[in-house]
């Protein structure tokens, strides 16, 4: 570690006491400063920031169904504003009051229990922070239709800390029979929309959460409370939740049959693909973007994910996949949550193709499209991870597209 | 010295939280769940198995089916099920198709269980009316669409103890997730 002369240091700011002296001497501001706004009861942020959820053209018969994705291009370190959280409906956004609503947990359980909101804050609370991310995302990549940014290609996922009480504690109390295997969650949209869980998840890391990133989770998050499965495709964390059935059998539910569903070559089908597997993105310079100078410094930075655990490590290449380095990790250590990368890069002004690759802690490596292809073939369309690739061009734009395609 | 009585009185308190969540936890009696009653779990309840644990009394046929599905489905789905504009999903067609570079996945084509079409239309649809039908017409409507792709006869009866054992044609074609799959190359 260096140390700082002290000496050297009362030179410092002793110049710099000069400096700010000489200023005040000097004529008045250019510009009178005007008093700014008053106190408010609710913050919002600056007039000057315009970042928004993408959302699909508006010609939709359906608007309550589809989905609205994260712009994660503009997003700092982990956290996602909750406002800009994905979207996901399949039904709409419900207005929930609390007051009304209750969880109910029956099925092969001794005691059949109801909570009300009230009820969950009494137990031990926990905090986490983790990714949800719909397993659709990056879908269009796979059949080469590939997104123009990150909010297009990978902005069904986003990060919060969540606040719930573990579902293993609700379970205890209402004493699960020895033959359950499923829990069947439902939430309280209008479609009533429901998965089959395996009861090991649920009394391994899984949460009914109500909070998100410091208050009460968002109506688009399932308020007043949502099935939190850490790691999990997005859909099986059920929002608005209101009912979890404990059963011997999995309940064959048509978001775990008609969707959410693999296509194999031999017309077979995936089915309960649970775990996201190991992802990242380059969020910056990404697709849209310009860089904002010519040949200089500049900082390569993305987001990093996995279902399975932590992130262990992200490399980025900046020659189309030749050659690789090790980027830096941001507090790296939270599980099945975004871990931020960064690496510097001396942009020589001419054209590059930048891409990353996440390794997981079980030793997991991210594919690249090609090798995904190789081995599931072109009807698979759920749960995509493919190394994603911009390109810088001479003129400081960046595409999705390679040069001259 | 107070302070280590105070570390003592800490120490002890978090003893008897941690004995208050094991007890908790062994389930002794629940302490903050409220007992929820067969009625409350009747009202709630509308899980259909495979098996056909959940689905209802009454019954109905797709030859009643057709009128309800007019009025209340074709809308979206069109008047044989073939979807409209490319934006609603067609229930027919599609057999023979899921193996090959446009596979159409649909009732017939993709839907491992009859029983899953019942309870997918009585919680979900009409979409803009989910929860309206009873269980007469849902039981016309899903022998409807089975009709539709050729699965039961127009007059054959849908209820809780035929409809679980109707063989759907994709019942076979699932496979549990085998991932990880890739073995990327560094």
């Amino acid at each position: 570690m260096k140390k700082i002369d002290p000496s050297r240091r009362n030179v410092l700011s002793l110049g710099a006491g000069l400096a700010a002296l000489t200023a005040c001497n000097s004529a008045k501001q250019e510009t009178p400063s005007m008093i700014g706004a008053p106190l408010s009861k609710l913050g919002s942020r600056s007039t000057h920031v315009t970042s928004v959820r993408a959302t699909p053209p508006p010609d939709t018969k359906t608007p309550a169904t589809g989905s609205s994705r994260t712009p994660l291009q503009d997003s700092y370190g982990i956290i996602t504003p909750s406002g800009l959280h994905f979207e996901r409906h399949h039904s709409g956004v419900p207005d929930i009051d609390p007051a009304n609503h209750e969880l109910l947990i029956h099925g092969l359980v001794e005691q059949p229990l109801v909570y009300k909101l009230e009820d969950l804050k009494r137990f031990p609370s926990v905090s986490r922070i983790h990714f949800v991310e719909c397993s659709g995302n990056g879908r269009s990549e796979y059949s080469g239709n590939l997104g123009a940014d990150p909010a297009t290609s990978h902005g069904l996922a986003s990060c919060s800390e969540w606040t719930g009480v573990p579902v293993k504690l609700l379970l205890a109390e209402a004493k699960v029979k020895p033959e359950a295997k499923w829990v069947i969650a439902e939430g309280g949209d209008a479609c009533r929309l429901t998965r089959s869980i395996p009861m090991a998840k649920l009394l391994d890391d899984a949460l009914i959460v109500y909070g998100q990133n410091g208050e009460p989770i968002r109506p688009e998050q399932g308020y007043p409370m949502r099935l939190l499965l850490p790691g999990w495709e997005g859909n099986t964390n059920t929002k608005w939740l209101r009912r979890l059935n404990v059963s011997d059998v999995p309940a064959m539910t048509t978001h775990e049959t008609a969707y959410y569903t693999d296509l194999l070559p031999d017309g077979k089908a995936r089915q309960f693909s649970f775990e996201v597997e190991a992802k990242s993105v380059i969020t910056r310079p990404a697709g849209g973007q310009k860089m904002p100078g010519g040949a200089g410094t500049y900082e390569i930075t993305g987001l990093a994910w996995s279902g399975r655990g932590k992130i262990q490590r992200v490399e980025v290449s900046i020659d189309g996949g030749k050659t690789w380095k090790d980027a830096e990790l941001q507090q790296a250590g939270f599980t099945k949550a975004f871990t931020r990368f960064r690496m510097p890069w001396d942009w020589d002004g001419g054209a590059a193709s930048l891409q990353s690759r996440a390794t997981d802690e079980t030793g997991y490596l991210q594919p690249s499209g090609d090798e995904m292809l190789a081995a599931r073939g072109r009807n698979y369309s759920y749960h995509n991870n493919q190394i994603k690739v911009w390109y810088v061009r001479a003129d400081g734009s960046v595409s999705h597209v390679a040069q001259g395609v | 010295m107070s302070g280590r009585m105070g570390a003592c009185r800490m120490l002890r308190r978090a003893f008897s939280i941690a004995v208050l969540w094991s007890v908790a936890a062994l389930g002794q009696q629940a302490r903050i769940g409220k007992p929820a009653g067969e009625d409350k779990i009747k009202a709630m309840d509308i899980t259909v198995f495979p098996d056909g644990r959940g689905l209802p009394a009454g019954g109905g046929t797709a030859a009643k089916g057709k009128d309800i599905f007019k009025e209340k489905c074709a809308v979206c789905h069109n008047d044989q099920g073939q979807g409209r504009e490319g934006q609603y999903p067609s229930l027919v067609g599609g057999k023979g198709t899921i193996n090959t570079p446009k596979p159409v996945k649909t009732v017939g084509s993709y839907w491992p269980y009859a029983t899953t079409v019942f309870d997918y239309v009585r919680r979900a649809m009409p979409y803009d009316q989910p929860g309206t039908l009873q269980a007469d017409e849902t039981y016309s409507l899903v022998g409807f669409v089975l009709n539709l792709n050729g699965i039961v006869g127009e007059n054959d009866v849908v209820d809780k103890d035929t409809l679980p054992k109707v063989k759907m044609p994709n019942r076979d074609g699932f496979v549990p997730d085998a991932r990880p799959d890739v073995k990327a190359k560094r």
